[in-house]
């Protein structure tokens, strides 16, 4: 038998139970249309948790010195207080590794903001133009500072919104002068709030300026106590670490026996965490697309099974005017996939449409991922190959003579 | 003369338990083309299982069976399905059309199986042989906006659409009024005339005289083979019953 005459008489089969045709669907678009919006929903919300942690940093590399260098009895000395880290080893960074895309030195200490008649203590970090990248920080207001700037330690800063707040309350910070241990700062940016860290902390309660500036006018050093790099992206900070390990120890003349007078650290444990939660995100919603779609295929089978008792005078019918067994077989196979291949194309339609309505309903972000789209189709296709088979191989051995007598 | 049907020594025998029951215990006959026979017997005669070996739904346990010159006994059972197909239309007491189904597209249905024959082609033999049967004017009726007569019609349509060698009724009259069995008959006996071979399975003394040949069976033997020198005319007994009136 043909293709064209198999569909057609699947076809008008199903359309002589279009109710039932519908309702054995029904359990297909309802499990099609659950995996695509969940895993939508499972998808936004990884991806939104990937950017929340991508903006607190979460490929940055931290540079600071070892406490390998000791005084007197072995006491070892803090990271902070030691000066092997130099302007010169970020530039080297800068330039020979190529995984890293942005690096920052720093220099901080703490003082007192002084804006007229108001103060506030604070810290001060002394960064290049990269740090804002690299912490991937935008500014709300104003602009942040150049190359020429830390090149000429200009006397500018960008300051946090908790700084605007406390020494200059309701005004626009933009253009005023602020003083920081009796240096005067000019305002060219205010950062977008960040609000508390994880710690407590108020990240808002902070003031940028070029690192030389810092360096030169209100620390007097030349060496810096962090450097900060940036990897390109998330997977490529363990290379990263490598290569800011090597250029670090050969310009700090290291022997192949001699301990990193640095540490170089990374946000893996977040990676970790981000790759953990949404490879459980991914586990949930594949069962639940499991599950769905397995009840969608019995209801097929169920359907079938009960169809084909139903239906054995028809069969009958249609073995005494010269159907084949395979053709029986084929004739409710290909109605089974009809079923669940149509069902399918409306549980995917009515699956996007959900997802769409969910962000515009109650802002939950969803994205529609091609490959839940054919995993979902896919996997109903087979069901209903699966679930169609045996009550169609049932109704090809029936024995034409008992089929046509079956009342 | 082209033998349609040629049966020898046909035994057909199922296996109860321990019993051996022999349905059919050695017949032998044949029928010729545009021959118009009916098989009568009563109930446990045989008949039915005589209807399903000629129908080649069934195969006897010995003996041959030659349809239109094929050896029947020796088919697989898909070679079976394609001469059902293709040699034989069948007519059922039940009429057994598709529910929720065109006239049409009941008469259709043999043709789908019979992957030869296009879809136009398909469409044109079944309104000819709605033609035949005069249905014309109900091609996309369904079957329960249909009378019992013409549902059988149908169904006599849905035989003829194969142009079967054969055409193989069980009790076609059955479920149908004296007057209504009497128009089919009549429409039977219309395509004899057209040179149709009609084997005709009945238990009704009455239907069996419109025919040009009985055979009755008793016990899994034929008692007796004549030919009917007295062929009623259906349309005429039908004539006859709308007078009195």
């Amino acid at each position: 038998m043909n293709v064209v005459n198999l569909l057609r008489i699947a076809l008008r089969a199903l359309r002589r139970n279009k109710m039932r045709a519908f309702l054995t669907m029904l359990g297909v678009i309802i499990g099609v249309s659950a995996v695509i919006a969940m895993v939508a929903i499972g998808q936004g919300s990884k991806q939104s948790i990937q950017d929340q942690l991508t903006s607190m940093g979460s490929n940055m590399i931290t540079i600071r010195p070892s406490s390998r260098q000791t005084i007197g009895g072995g006491a070892r000395l803090e990271a902070s207080t030691l000066q092997t880290l130099t302007v010169k080893d970020a530039e080297a960074i800068a330039s020979k590794a190529p995984h890293v895309s942005a690096v920052s030195p720093m220099v901080s200490t703490r003082g007192q903001v002084i804006s007229g008649s108001y103060n506030w203590p604070t810290t001060i970090q002394g960064v290049s133009a990269g740090y804002l990248d690299i912490r991937d920080w935008e500014l709300s207001d104003g602009i942040p500072f150049t190359d020429d700037h830390v090149r000429g330690a200009a006397k500018v800063c960008i300051v946090g919104q908790t700084i605007v707040d406390n020494v200059l309350p309701g005004q626009d910070p933009i253009g005023k002068t602020i003083r920081f241990n009796k240096v005067p700062f000019m305002i060219i940016g205010r950062l977008t709030q960040k609000g508390e860290n994880a710690f407590g902390q108020d990240q808002d309660d902070i003031i940028l300026a070029p690192y030389t500036t810092v360096q030169k006018r209100i620390l007097a050093i030349t060496h810096v106590q962090t450097i900060f790099a940036s990897a390109v992206d998330q997977e490529s900070s363990e290379v990263a670490t490598e290569e800011i390990t090597e250029i670090l120890r050969a310009n700090h003349k290291l022997q192949p026996n001699d301990e990193n007078d640095f540490t170089v650290r990374t946000q893996a444990e977040l990676i970790s965490t981000v790759s953990s939660t949404s490879q459980m995100l991914t586990i949930l919603l594949a069962s639940i697309a499991g599950i769905s779609l397995v009840v969608g295929g019995i209801g097929i089978m169920n359907i079938m099974y009960v169809s084909v008792t139903e239906r054995t005078k028809e069969i009958g019918l249609r073995m005494s005017i010269g159907a084949k067994g395979r053709d029986i077989l084929l004739q409710f196979l290909t109605e089974a996939i009809l079923i669940s291949v149509t069902g399918g194309i409306i549980g995917v339609v009515l699956g996007v449409t959900v997802s769409k309505l969910i962000t515009v309903f109650f802002a939950w972000p969803t994205l529609v991922s091609e490959g839940s789209v054919v995993l979902a189709f896919v996997v109903c296709a087979i069901t209903g190959i699966f679930f169609g088979y045996y009550p169609a191989l049932k109704a090809s051995r029936l024995d034409p003579i008992e089929a046509l007598r079956y009342e | 003369m082209n033998k349609i049907v040629d049966i020898r020594d046909l035994r057909r025998e199922f296996v109860m338990g321990d019993v051996v029951v022999k349905a059919l215990n050695g017949i032998s006959f044949s029928v010729e083309a545009g021959e118009f026979v009916t098989i009568m017997g009563s109930s446990g005669s045989g008949k039915t299982t005589l209807l399903n070996i000629l129908g080649c739904l069934d195969k006897p346990t010995s003996g041959t069976y030659l349809l239109d010159g094929i050896e029947v006994g020796t088919l697989s059972r898909d070679e079976l399905a394609t001469l059902r197909n293709q040699k034989i239309g069948f007519v059922f007491q039940s009429y057994n059309l598709l529910p929720r189904t065109s006239a049409l597209e009941n008469v259709e249905l043999p043709l789908m199986y019979n992957p030869s024959i296009g879809a136009k082609e398909r469409h044109e033999r079944a309104k000819q042989a709605l033609e035949a049967v005069r249905l014309s004017d109900r091609i996309h009726h369904l079957p329960n906006q249909l009378s019992g007569g013409q549902q059988q019609r149908v169904a006599i349509a849905r035989a003829l659409v194969n142009n079967p060698v054969m055409i193989l009724a069980d009790e076609a009259t059955g479920n149908l009024d004296t007057k209504t069995s009497y128009d089919i008959m009549s429409l039977m006996q219309e395509l004899n005339h057209q040179g149709k071979t009609i084997v005709f399975v009945t238990h009704e003394p009455d239907i069996a005289a419109f025919s040009s040949r009985t055979i009755t069976l008793r016990d899994g033997k034929i008692i007796s083979d004549r030919q009917n020198t007295n062929v009623r005319s259906a349309r005429d007994m039908l004539e006859a019953l709308q007078e009195p009136k």
